[in-house]
């Protein structure tokens, strides 16, 4: 079969570098006010929007051709989206990728952030499919772009107020919305609630992208961020205790549940494969170092 | 509080739809308030009004006098194009809060006044519980204590008689009496010393709006509100209010004690409007 592209025949990461200058402009900006909604010209891409359109254009602006990428979808490395979205980026810029946390440079994630701390040096791109936390209160970007220049977050504590009434629990189950820096009410994307704590003064940077909304915001490293919870119920993750990888033996990380109709047992397993697999061969390691 | 000093005092506002001309600007009594040659719309026209703490202060006038603008300026639902207002409670009485940043005007309708529009559907969100409707006014004062909120709510849905049991459920179910009510408990969720009533009456069957009269009769005797009353029914006014400013085209053409206004009108608009009620 002919082949009908080749690297060179595109830009380096796919964008023209007026773009990647535009769209660095708008993540300055965005690290500049943590937690604020910069919006900015989203470009066309080979993907259609809504499948992470924001979080590529974030990446491909921020890469360089000796940085190492790993892409993540709902914590796992091999999923459609992800294999996806790293082929477009490897087509047009030659990166390595990799699996493991630790060796990325830049992480791109969609509904999971990694179990493993992330360091000072790494970047974690998430994917936002509905950036605007006061879109549920509002419909008319005008009034939310106003309710957020005024702090004005009734709305939001209503809709918690109503869920904890209604159904017992002020709590979502992913998109939890949190308070970064005392300041700004932000969507986490749709992350679990499990992950929201490990927004707060962490060591990297933690940007996220809208394509289809065409925002950029960010938690810049160290930043103070606060689930929003009632004085009288205070915020909790998702109990995890009590559950352990049927893969790797891990406890305390956040799991899928598997149901084997078969059967009808149920499993557990580490939502992020990657350190699934990071243990498993350091098991495998060290099983082998014990026979020798 | 002290009682010879207004609560609430407005000095010439005006609401206009349209940039105005030479002409509708040098005439005070356009017909229906609105300019025949370039059709601007007097809504509201150099109004000046005092409400005194604990009094009610009716507004009477025929559809598209101006009353419901009025109101609505005051709780910031419409921009005035120009005029004063002033609370005694708000920066010693000095500052004109017609003019304030909008965070202080969320402020004021929070802390210092409650609204009962005509509408349910303008003073309640029809998707959430009533529980979270009248939570809404306590959650904009800065409460976060759920329970303690949840506790509130029940009080108040109690004290306009609506049973807790109904908390959870949406007032788009309830009955048209029933909404007001939650209206009403939902305005005087923060104690405010003003209650700004718009038309709450219209639309609902004669035994519950007396049932709904008597509930605001009876909350301004115990919490010593002071209330503004809009109505096109003197019935209502005649009842409720102790003060009575009658409005035509955008202005206000009398104003005076309720009796007086009732027994003795002095402005031909007044007296056709009395005669036709007796």
């Amino acid at each position: 079969m002919e082949k009908t592209t080749d690297r060179n025949d595109y830009n380096f990461a796919f964008l023209d570098e007026g773009s990647k200058r535009e769209i660095r402009r708008s993540i300055l900006h965005a690290i500049a006010i943590p937690g604020y909604q910069v919006p900015f010209g989203s470009r066309e891409l080979p993907i259609g929007r809504g499948w992470g359109t924001g979080g590529i254009q974030l990446t491909m602006s921020l890469i360089g051709p000796h940085d190492t990428l790993k892409v993540i979808d709902q914590g796992n490395d091999d999923s459609v989206n992800a294999v996806s979205i790293k082929r477009l980026i490897c087509a047009t810029t030659g990166v390595e990728t990799t699996t493991d946390t630790a060796k990325a440079d830049i992480i791109q994630s969609r509904h999971r952030i990694p179990e493993e701390p992330l360091r000072e040096d790494q970047v974690l791109v998430l994917q936002v499919p509905q950036p605007e936390p006061l879109r549920g209160v509002d419909a008319h970007e005008e009034v939310t772009r106003q309710l957020h220049a005024d702090g004005e977050y009734t709305g939001i504590w209503v809709n918690l107020f109503e869920q904890l009434l209604t159904r017992g629990s002020a709590f979502r189950g992913a998109d939890h919305p949190v308070m970064v820096d005392d300041r700004y009410v932000m969507n986490p994307s749709p992350i679990p609630r499990y992950d929201n704590p490990k927004l707060h003064q962490a060591k990297c940077l933690y940007l996220f992208g809208a394509g289809r909304e065409k925002k950029i915001y960010a938690v810049p490293p160290y930043s103070k961020v606060e689930s929003l919870a009632f004085e009288d119920h205070p915020f909790r993750k998702e109990d995890m205790s009590g559950r352990r990888c049927r893969l790797c033996g891990a406890e305390n990380v956040y799991f899928d549940e598997i149901f084997d109709p078969q059967t009808g047992k149920r499993f557990y397993q580490c939502s992020d494969t990657g350190y699934c697999l990071k243990r498993r061969n350091a098991q495998e390691q060290t099983e082998k170092e014990n026979c020798l | 509080m002290n009682k010879k000093f207004p609560v609430m005092e407005g000095k010439h506002i005006t609401v206009r739809f349209g940039d105005g001309c030479d002409y509708c600007r040098s005439q005070t009594d356009l017909k229906k308030g609105r300019c025949p040659i370039c059709h601007t719309i007097w809504a509201v026209r150099d109004v000046n009004f005092q409400l005194y703490p604990g009094e009610i202060l009716g507004i009477v006038g025929e559809s598209g006098s101006g009353k419901s603008t009025l109101l609505r300026t005051l709780y910031f639902d419409q921009p005035a194009t120009s005029g004063e207002a002033f609370l005694s409670l708000y920066e010693d009485g000095k500052t004109n809060f017609l003019e304030v940043s909008s965070q202080q005007k969320r402020y004021l309708r929070n802390h210092l006044m409650g609204m009962v529009y005509q509408n349910p559907m303008l003073g309640l969100r029809m998707k959430l519980s009533s529980g979270a409707n009248v939570a809404e006014k306590l959650i904009a004062a800065g409460n976060r204590n759920a329970d303690s909120m949840i506790e509130r709510c029940k009080e108040l849905l109690q004290h306009v008689e609506i049973p807790t049991e109904r908390l959870k459920e949406q007032p788009r179910v309830f009955s048209g009496g029933m909404q007001q009510r939650v209206q009403i408990s939902k305005a005087i969720a923060n104690n405010p010393p003003i209650l700004l009533l718009d038309e709450v009456t219209t639309g609902l069957d004669l035994s519950v709006q007396a049932k709904v009269l008597d509930l605001i009769r009876s909350i301004q005797k115990e919490l010593g509100i002071a209330m503004m009353v809009v109505s096109h029914d003197l019935a209502v006014i005649r009842m409720m209010s102790d003060r009575t400013m009658v409005m035509l085209g955008g202005r206000v053409v009398e104003e005076g004690l309720t009796d007086q206004i009732l027994e003795d009108p002095l402005h031909a608009y007044t007296q056709t409007l009395v005669s036709s009620l007796l």
